[in-house]
Parts: C-alpha cells; structure tokens; sequence
C-alpha cells in the first residue's frame, strides 16, 4: 500500500500494462517529452522508448485513425485526446469507425483499443475545456465507456480496457488528477462493467460517476449527521457496459432512486438508467426517480458561475432531503 | 492547361514487363469490368440494392496495385471499392453477394456494397466517410514498422478527399513518422456532382500538395496498368525500404455517374467521349496485340471472366436474405450486443 495521486496511477496503469504486453503502444499530443499536459504520462517516455511512446502533431484524427489501424493489424494502442471535448474534432473515429468495424465486416474486423481522455469540470476552462461527454460516447453501440473515481480503479480499470477485445472510450476526471489515495502493491486488474457500493444505506440508492462520486460521498455523510438519511452511494465506474443489476438490486432494498450526473441534462447517462428502473422495477419504488444534473448550458468559466452550474455537495443533499420529505 | 485525355501518350515500349504480368494486369480489368457492367445491369433490375459507386473507366488503377502489391500488404479502400476488393481476388460471388444484401455476400449484408472487407485478402475495409481511411492506413503501416514487418499498407481515395482535414493530417503524420502506406488518389476529375478543379486552390489536388509534406509530386495516366504498376512497385519497393510514404494522383475518369443515383449530367458535351477514346481496357487489350501477345490467351481471359461472372450472377440470385439471427451479433468482440447485465 502506498499512497497515490489519480494523476500518477494514470502513468503507472499504462506502465503496467506496457511491461506486460510488448504490443501495447501509446501516442498523444505531448505525451511523450512533456510527460503530458496533465502530467499523467511523466517517465513512460524514458521507460518505455520512443518506438513506443510517441508524441504526435496537434492531429485528433490521425491520432485515433492510427490508434485504429494499429488495433486493427495486431498491436493494443492507447491513444490520448487531451481534452475530451476534443472528441468532436475526430467524433468519425468514436462513431463511425471503431464501434462499426466489427459488426459492418461480420466480425473480420477487431478493433481492441483505448482512448483516454480528460472529461469534466471543475477547473474554470471554459466551454470547450471543461465538459462531460461521457453521454456523448454511451449512446454509440460497439463502445465501452468507463470513468473511474479513484487512484486504484483508474489503475485496474485501464488495465481492462487495455485487455479488452473492444474499442473503449476512458474518461479521466481532471478535477481528480490531484486527488490522493492508498493503493495496494503490485498488479491491479479490475472488471469494466461492474458498479461498487461504496457506501450501503437503507434510504434511498445515489448513482455517480467520476467527480460526482466523492460529491455523492460527501452529501451522503451530510444527510447522515444532519438529516438522519441513510443514503447507498453507487460508484458506477463504467457506463458501458452497465451493471444494471447492481442498480436494480440496490433500488429493490431502498425504493428510491437518485442519479448525480455531471453531464448536461438533456440524455445524460441517468435518463437510460431511470428508464431502465422504470421499466424494471416500477413497483420497488416509493417516490419518483430524481435526476441531479448539470443544467442545460454550456459551462461558464468564471469559478462561482461553475460552481453553481455542477452538481455541488449542498445541491445534492438539499435535493434528496427534500424529495425524502425530511 | 492540357485537355487530361492527352496528358501523356500511351507508353508502347514498356517492354521490361513480362506477358504474365501483362496477362496478369489485363485479366484484373476485364474482370472489374465485367463485374461493374453486371452490378450496373443489376441496378437497372431492381437486383443491386441501396446505393453502389461503379469503377467503370477507372480498372487500369485497381489492377496496377493489385498486380504490384504481395501477399500481406494490405488494401484501404473507400465505398467505390469493388475494383480494389476484386483486384485482390476477393471472388465476385462474395462481392456480388453483398451488393445484392444476400447471406453469400461478403459480409453478409451487414455491411453492403461501400464497407466491403476481406481480411484473409488483405482488404481491411471500405470507407464511405471520405478521408477517414487515410489516418487507418496509417496506423496498420504503423503497427508494420514496429513489428519491423514488410508490408506496406495502400490506400485509394478519389479527388474529392483531398480537400478534407484527414487527408492533410494523414499525410503529414505518415511523412513524419516515415510510414510504408501508399496513399493513391484516383483523379476522376469529379468530386462527386462538382469537378475538382471549380473547388480545389490547385490545378491537380494530390500530386501539387505533395511537397506540402516533403513528398515527390507523382502525377501519373490512371488509364494505363502498365504506368500505374511500375509507378506501384517503385513506391513499394521504397516504402518496404523504410524510405517512408508517396502520394499517387492517377489522372482517369468515370464512365458512369458518381453513385446509383447520378445520370452525370453535369458533365460537358464530348467530354464522356474523349474518354472512352482512352477506354483503359480496350487501350491495354490493342497494347497487348501491338507487343504479339498471342489472341487466344487474350480471348480465354475474355471467356473466362464472362463465366466467372454469369456463375456468380446466378449463385447470387439464388442465394437467400440474411439470415434474421445476424441482426444482433458482432457488435462487440464476444459475438452479441450485450451492452447492459
């Protein structure tokens, strides 16, 4: 065990893997020299050589129609998108290239590759630094799409999405980079597609994701003080695919449902959830399924203007108190 | 400026090419040919479904790479792909099969006539996004020149997709990264409905943006097999040496419309006529009497491909739909569409 920061389990997730798997290569702008923007990728260059680390042009396209080809041909890329919201500048790739391969050549085409990206707000970028598109990935069908919360799951869960036989779509939380954890020594390797209870409550049931996870945690032990609520806190941890039963089952003890979703309102990732509740546990619910979101906007830069438009800890608790009625 | 058709005379003294090869080159045309006047007929039959984007007037192209290109070097072509699927000899069966969404088709209808794919031909897919496949090639190239392998990647486009962004980030990534992938423009002179010159800041779109990217500006006749394969192994032979990529504009012209769709009447009076003088099947057939190649083995390649095609005609009328099971698998790697527990 030793204590780790999201940002430096990024880098030694990768590094686990290149050491395992010769065939795992990683390209990105600024990835290399500068050890990234973020600083998430520092020493994999000196570790690992240039034949396998490599800087790229400001060129989101070749980027991931490499990393494609690659995949395709036999190695294991992962490629970076600094920011996610720099998807929508290679958007072909994510959905029209890798999820489609596959299915459109009746299975002659593998496309087993990961692109890591930095999603979310939290640090004042603006518009078009700052989004979750996680949303924008989970709708497409040949995708997975993970976002993990902490320092030991960004670790295992890159560890199988590197292994996996599919394309998957890999939200690093920046407003988490700096946070810190205990991780155990030696290899992690987790599970993409399974939700962790991270916090059992009999009240009502709270999904979250990436940043919104500590938030949920957080409101969680408010309502627990200060309101006598006994929240469950899922950690979702991969959207694609969905650990459905997890949710349904936690629904079925609590009979409540809240989603804390820092993705724009319109189709995030909680509408699919709460209809999937809806549809399947209709009769294990007391109350409506309440939707926490970021409102429909484009996110502002200045701090107190961001910080009213995410989900905030006191949002979170004043809106479960008040649909609990407490 | 010249009038394309009489950019460069037919190359009679070529002579270094044995009658194999030759044989070889004209085969592939006919059977392109072939191919492409009997998906065309399918069209008019109600047979052919969806859309389809006929090579016709364009073969000397597909057959020249494919009649330089080895085993393991692998083909990247777009939604007007017949050509490139058959050149790798890809059965038409299988071709025909897709273009008319039988469960004989290539890939059984999944995918249809723009997205034919043969792996096990080296025939990595077919792209109906224009530009996307251009980065693609680079990657299996790429993934060849860190396994130090030898193959090289190839990957056709039309005219119209050097004015997308992925084409000029492709190029730039491949020069700089020094990457065996070929990339090779077929310069219909149409980008789809609009001609490439009213649209394009130079007069020929690849080969007067090569040195863009450091690249020998390589502007060739695409109606001459002869041409475009010596052009081919040339570029090979210095892509396998890790001399890194090219850029080929091959000058041609197509027969029919863009698609399905397009009667083509954009198109000048005579202009259709002037090319059909330079018809690139029937230009190679005269070379191949004018260098004594004898007339039976030319007329054999004629009834051969005749039978090959009438075969798979009838093969695939009689093939069945899709069966309905397929709709759901291959989605992701483990067979199904399971995205949720």
């Amino acid at each position: 065990m030793a204590e780790l920061t999201y940002r430096d389990a990024v880098a030694r997730g990768i590094a686990q893997e290149m050491e395992r798997d010769p065939d795992v290569v990683f390209l990105g702008e600024d990835v290399a020299k500068a050890g990234g923007v973020f600083k998430t990728t520092v020493g994999l260059l000196e570790r690992f050589g240039p034949k396998r680390v490599r800087d790229t042009p400001i060129s989101e396209q070749a980027i991931l129609g490499a990393a494609m080809g690659a995949a395709m041909t036999g190695l294991k890329p992962i490629a970076e998108i600094m920011f996610s919201d720099f998807l929508a500048v290679c958007f072909d790739y994510i959905a029209n290239q890798f999820p489609k391969s596959r299915y459109m050549s009746n299975g002659q085409v593998k496309c087993p590759l990961v692109v890591r990206t930095g999603n979310g707000g939290g640090v004042r970028f603006g518009a078009q630094h700052s989004q979750s598109v996680e949303n924008w990935a989970m709708m497409i069908p040949g995708l997975k799409v993970v976002a993990p919360s902490n320092p030991t799951d960004v670790i295992g869960l890159l560890a199988a999405a590197v292994r996996d036989p599919d394309p998957v779509i890999f939200f690093e939380h920046k407003s988490l980079y700096a946070t810190k954890a205990e991780v155990p020594d030696g290899e992690i390797v987790d599970r993409l597609g399974t939700a962790k209870i991270l916090r059992p409550g009999k009240d009502a049931t709270v999904l979250a994701l990436a940043l919104m996870v500590p938030r949920a945690l957080a409101a969680a032990e408010s309502l627990a003080q200060e309101h006598g609520i006994d929240v469950e806190i899922i950690d979702l941890r991969s959207l694609v695919p969905l650990d459905a039963q997890t949710i349904l089952g936690s629904v079925a003890r609590t009979g409540r449902l809240f989603t804390v979703e820092e993705n724009p309102r319109l189709c995030g990732w909680g509408a699919e959830i709460a209809s999937i509740v809806a549809d399947e546990a209709f009769y294990d619910l007391d109350g409506p399924i309440v939707r926490i979101t970021t409102p429909h906007i484009p996110l502002p830069a200045a701090d107190n203007l961001e910080d009213l438009a995410l989900p905030s800890v006191p949002r979170i608790v004043e809106k479960i108190r008040r649909s609990l009625n407490a | 400026m010249k009038s394309r058709a009489q950019l460069r005379p037919a190359a009679l003294h070529n002579d270094e090419l044995e009658a194999a090869k030759r044989l070889e080159l004209y085969r592939l045309q006919v059977e392109i040919r072939d191919f492409e006047q009997r998906a065309y007929e399918l069209f008019l039959q109600n047979l052919v479904k969806g859309t389809s984007h006929l090579s016709l007037g364009q073969e000397a192209i597909a057959a020249g790479f494919a009649g330089a290109m080895e085993t393991g070097d692998l083909s990247f072509c777009t939604y007007r792909g017949h050509a490139h699927t058959l050149a790798r000899g890809v059965p038409m069966e299988q071709v025909l099969g897709e273009l008319m969404q039988r469960d004989n088709g290539l890939m059984r209808g999944k995918g249809g006539s723009m997205h034919l794919t043969s792996v096990s031909h080296g025939v990595m897919g077919s792209y109906a996004i224009v530009g996307a496949h251009l980065p693609i090639a680079c990657g299996a190239a790429w993934r060849a020149q860190y396994k130090g392998a030898s193959d090289v990647s190839v990957c056709f486009f039309g005219d119209g997709t050097t004015n997308i962004g992925a084409f000029h980030e492709a190029l730039n990534f491949a020069a700089v990264w020094k990457l065996p992938v070929i990339f090779v423009c077929e310069n219909n002179l149409y980008m789809e409905y609009t001609a490439i010159g009213e649209v394009t800041a130079v007069p020929n779109p690849a080969a007067d943006r090569a040195g863009s990217y450091g690249l020998e500006r390589i502007l060739i006749d695409g109606n001459d097999a002869d041409e475009v394969f010596r052009t081919a192994r040339r570029v090979f032979a210095r892509a396998r040496a890790g001399e890194g990529p090219a850029l080929v504009e091959c000058k041609t012209y197509r027969h029919s419309g863009h698609s399905r769709a397009d009667p083509a009447k954009y198109r000048p009076p005579g202009e259709l006529e002037e090319w059909l003088k330079r018809d690139p099947v029937k230009l190679y057939r005269k070379r191949l009497g004018d260098i004594g190649i004898d007339e039976a083995a030319i007329r054999h390649i004629e009834d051969e491909s005749k039978r090959k095609i009438d075969a798979a005609t009838e093969a695939c009328k009689a093939a069945p739909p899709p069966a309905e099971a397929i709709l759901t698998t291959d989605v992701y790697a483990d067979g199904g569409w399971a995205w949720r527990n």
